[in-house]
């Protein structure tokens, strides 16, 4: 059977068992729908919050990026594991005991306001949205790739499938397909890192294999790649490239931004027991860790085979592989020298940015070069490299690139949507619950009946899907910059707000309203200034990275945003009143276990 | 659960749990921040043992990952414990358990 056979069969396969387990996890109240009644296994839990945790970025993207930036790539390795602590040590715990379904509903209690909770609400919403429209974007590419349909199609199946089950199912449909798709994606990440590792180094445990000596020879694996690497005029891989003011700053605000986003802590409500909440949260990083630590090694695995099989090589004896991302045009290679052969090299970019693109890309010409080779009509370069390479194709061409069995691949793509759908599902369960339950229920309307607020919320599901698959279909031209502006917000604006409710009982609502403006504003204008700028007709106002403060670049800012927003809120807290008795109250009793209080520990109440 | 923990128990419950979390993100900090970003240059001076690569390196790709594991299964066991002590009144006991 050739890819697309068993791509096709495996996909096919995977759907079917999804939308089993929706038809199977039907619910009918809105305490089901928000947190799967609350009575999920621990271990069960562990992998769905890890699947909600690693998104399409964790699976398709990250170990690129890692592999183009040696060793400064830990920012997202740290950055996204080490969040999770703060996460389970910092906030999940307190907010469970809190008792309520949702972010917005303890910031809105907490600070006695319900403008807190509105800001909340909103801030919610819109981090879902740019990430679940992300999540969309890699069902498409995954699609268009492997299946060889259209990305639009390919977006539209995906958003029936999480439609299905997260419309009928809610979170109980959400947590049990999860738990299905955490097994599809590690089987599907570990299967080809295990057969590279055991052909680069021996060792069939890809984490050791990262640390292991090549096979058959004494030098190390890392320092095989430096010196390839260094032969080509890369920067070597293993020494660091930014400074270390910058590489702190953007782990810190990667660390803090993944911290608070909603759809993780709700993750913390759906176990029995606060006890089996930081069990379950043990094995969630467990599980997330299985992948974060193979990350590394699949990076350096598919730098150390891509130079050794394209650099320097004649165009006409590339594998199929490279014609095939050629097509998809995530490859491009411009022979500069007409010598036919690939020179790859660390001399810069192999084509010059076109205008009115954010960044250099390749846009192709009609027509075939004189070896066959997609033309472009992006001027070539000054310097000699001649390949460009997306780094979003590393991990979906790694097997191909080591020649492993089709069937290797065909999984590698359901792996990819199993992580996309995973974390686009649990999004739009926080989107379709703070529009049900903080907008309408706590806000607008609280007089709503419990079949009403579930109608609403199934309602809410439903559109947030179109609206993230519009999303998915036309893509604003800078995702990535939305993706930092998301992380920096909700750095500098919920993590602050909620670890000041929890240990600090002097913190009142004008401190933490005054701490998160003043923490988002920074941070949104520092973005907006370094990376969008200020376009009057001929005018281009823009910041230089020379002008950035203390050296830190808009990734990293949400750093300062929260250190911010932090010193403000203590400040406006002095001089202003002490929050009223009963807030000292809320908060003694989400320090300390509910049974202390003589209470039963039986998840979130509804009043 | 007839009988419910002192105001003195649990504000002594409150105070150890800070002193846990002081404890693990002081690790958690000295690990990520300390070894993977300030010294990893200086750590990359010496070899993982037993392998060809770099200490730096390795804290800061997978090192410190393992750490975060083993703050959390420390965490989920401190905390469970305390819990336990304070809910059965055996608190009182064992005082400072450092």
């Amino acid at each position: 059977m050739d890819v697309k056979t068993w791509t096709y069969l495996l996909v096919g396969l995977t759907f079917a068992l999804y939308i089993g387990i929706a038809i199977w996890s039907r619910v009918g109240s809105t305490k089901d729908f928000y947190v799967a009644g609350g009575g999920v296994p621990k271990i069960a839990n562990g992998m769905a919050t890890a699947a909600d945790w690693m998104s399409a970025a964790s699976f398709i993207s990250m170990a690129g990026l890692i592999s183009v930036m040696g060793r400064d790539g830990s920012v997202y390795l740290m950055g996204w594991t080490g969040g999770y602590v703060l996460l389970a040590l910092l906030l999940a715990p307190y907010l469970r005991r809190f008792g309520k379904f949702t972010v917005p509903d303890f910031i809105g209690d907490r600070y006695y306001s319900s403008t807190a909770r509105v800001v909340a609400v909103i801030c919610a919403i819109i981090v879902s949205f740019t990430y679940v429209a992300g999540q969309m974007r890699g069902v498409g590419v995954v699609f268009s790739r492997f299946l060889e349909v259209e990305i639009s199609t390919g977006v539209i199946l995906g958003m029936v499938i999480v439609l299905s089950y997260a419309v009928l199912g809610g979170m109980k449909g959400i947590t049990y397909t999860q738990v299905a798709q955490y097994c599809v994606l590690i089987f599907a990440y570990m299967v080809p890192a295990i057969f590279i590792s055991i052909m680069l180094t021996g060792n069939m445990i890809p984490q050791l294999g990262l640390v292991s000596d090549v096979k058959d020879g004494s030098v190390g694996l890392v320092q095989q790649l430096d010196g390839l690497s260094r032969d080509l005029g890369f920067h070597e891989y293993s020494p660091g490239r930014k400074s270390v003011i910058d590489v702190f700053a953007i782990t810190m605000a990667l660390m803090v931004g993944t911290a608070g986003l909603p759809h993780v802590i709700v993750r913390f409500y759906t176990v029995k027991k606060v006890s089996d909440a930081r069990k379950s949260a043990f094995w969630a990083l467990l599980f997330i860790a299985i992948l974060y630590t193979t990350a590394p090694a699949v990076a350096v695995f598919a730098r150390t085979n891509l130079l050794q099989t394209v650099a320097d090589k004649p165009y006409a004896e590339m594998p199929a592989w490279f014609g095939q991302w050629e097509a998809s045009g995530l490859i491009a290679w411009v022979d500069k020298n007409d010598d036919g052969i690939i020179r790859y090299d660390g001399s810069g970019p192999a084509i010059e940015q076109l205008p009115g693109t954010r960044k250099v890309e390749p846009r192709f010409a009609e027509g075939e070069g004189r070896w066959g080779e997609r033309l472009l009509q992006n001027p070539p370069s000054a310097n000699t490299n001649e390949l460009y390479v997306d780094p979003d194709i590393i991990v979906l061409a790694n097997p191909e690139i080591a020649q492993l069995p089709p069937w290797v691949i065909g999984l590698v793509a359901a792996g990819g949507l199993a992580a996309a759908l995973s974390t686009a599902a649990g999004l739009l369960l926080v989107i379709s619950t703070s529009v049900a339950h903080d907008l309408v229920k706590r806000t607008l309307n609280p007089s709503i009946t419990e079949k009403g607020e579930l109608l609403l919320a199934r309602i809410a599901a439903g559109m947030a899907v179109l609206v993230a698959g519009y999303f998915g279909i036309n893509p604003p031209g800078f995702v990535a910059e939305v993706v930092a502006l998301a992380f920096g917000l909700a750095a500098a604006s919920f993590f602050p707000a909620i670890v000041m409710g929890i240990f600090s009982k002097r913190m009142n609502s004008h401190g933490a309203v005054a701490g998160m403006l003043a923490g988002i504003g920074f941070t949104a204008i520092y973005i907006w200034w370094f990376k969008f700028g200020l376009q009057l007709g001929t005018i281009d106002w823009r910041g230089t990275p020379d002008q950035y403060l203390f050296g830190i670049s808009p990734e990293g800012i949400g750093t300062i945003g929260m250190l911010v927003n932090f010193g403000v809120a203590m400040v406006v807290s002095r001089f202003t009143a002490p929050p009223p008795d009963d807030i000292g109250e809320l908060v003694e009793r989400v320090r300390l276990p509910r049974a202390a209080f003589g209470e039963e520990d039986a998840g979130p109440s509804h009043h | 659960m007839n009988r419910l923990p002192s105001a003195e128990a649990k504000s002594r419950y409150w105070t150890r749990n800070l002193k846990w979390l002081g404890i693990l993100l002081g690790i958690w900090f000295v690990v990520s921040y300390g070894c993977g970003v300030l010294l990893v240059d200086w750590l990359d001076r010496f070899r993982l043992p037993g392998t060809n690569l770099k200490l730096g390196f390795w804290v800061s790709q997978q090192g410190s990952i393992y750490a975060f594991v083993i703050i959390i299964a420390v965490y989920a066991r401190v905390m469970n414990r305390l819990d336990r002590e304070l809910l059965e009144g055996t608190e009182a006991a064992g005082d400072e358990e450092s």
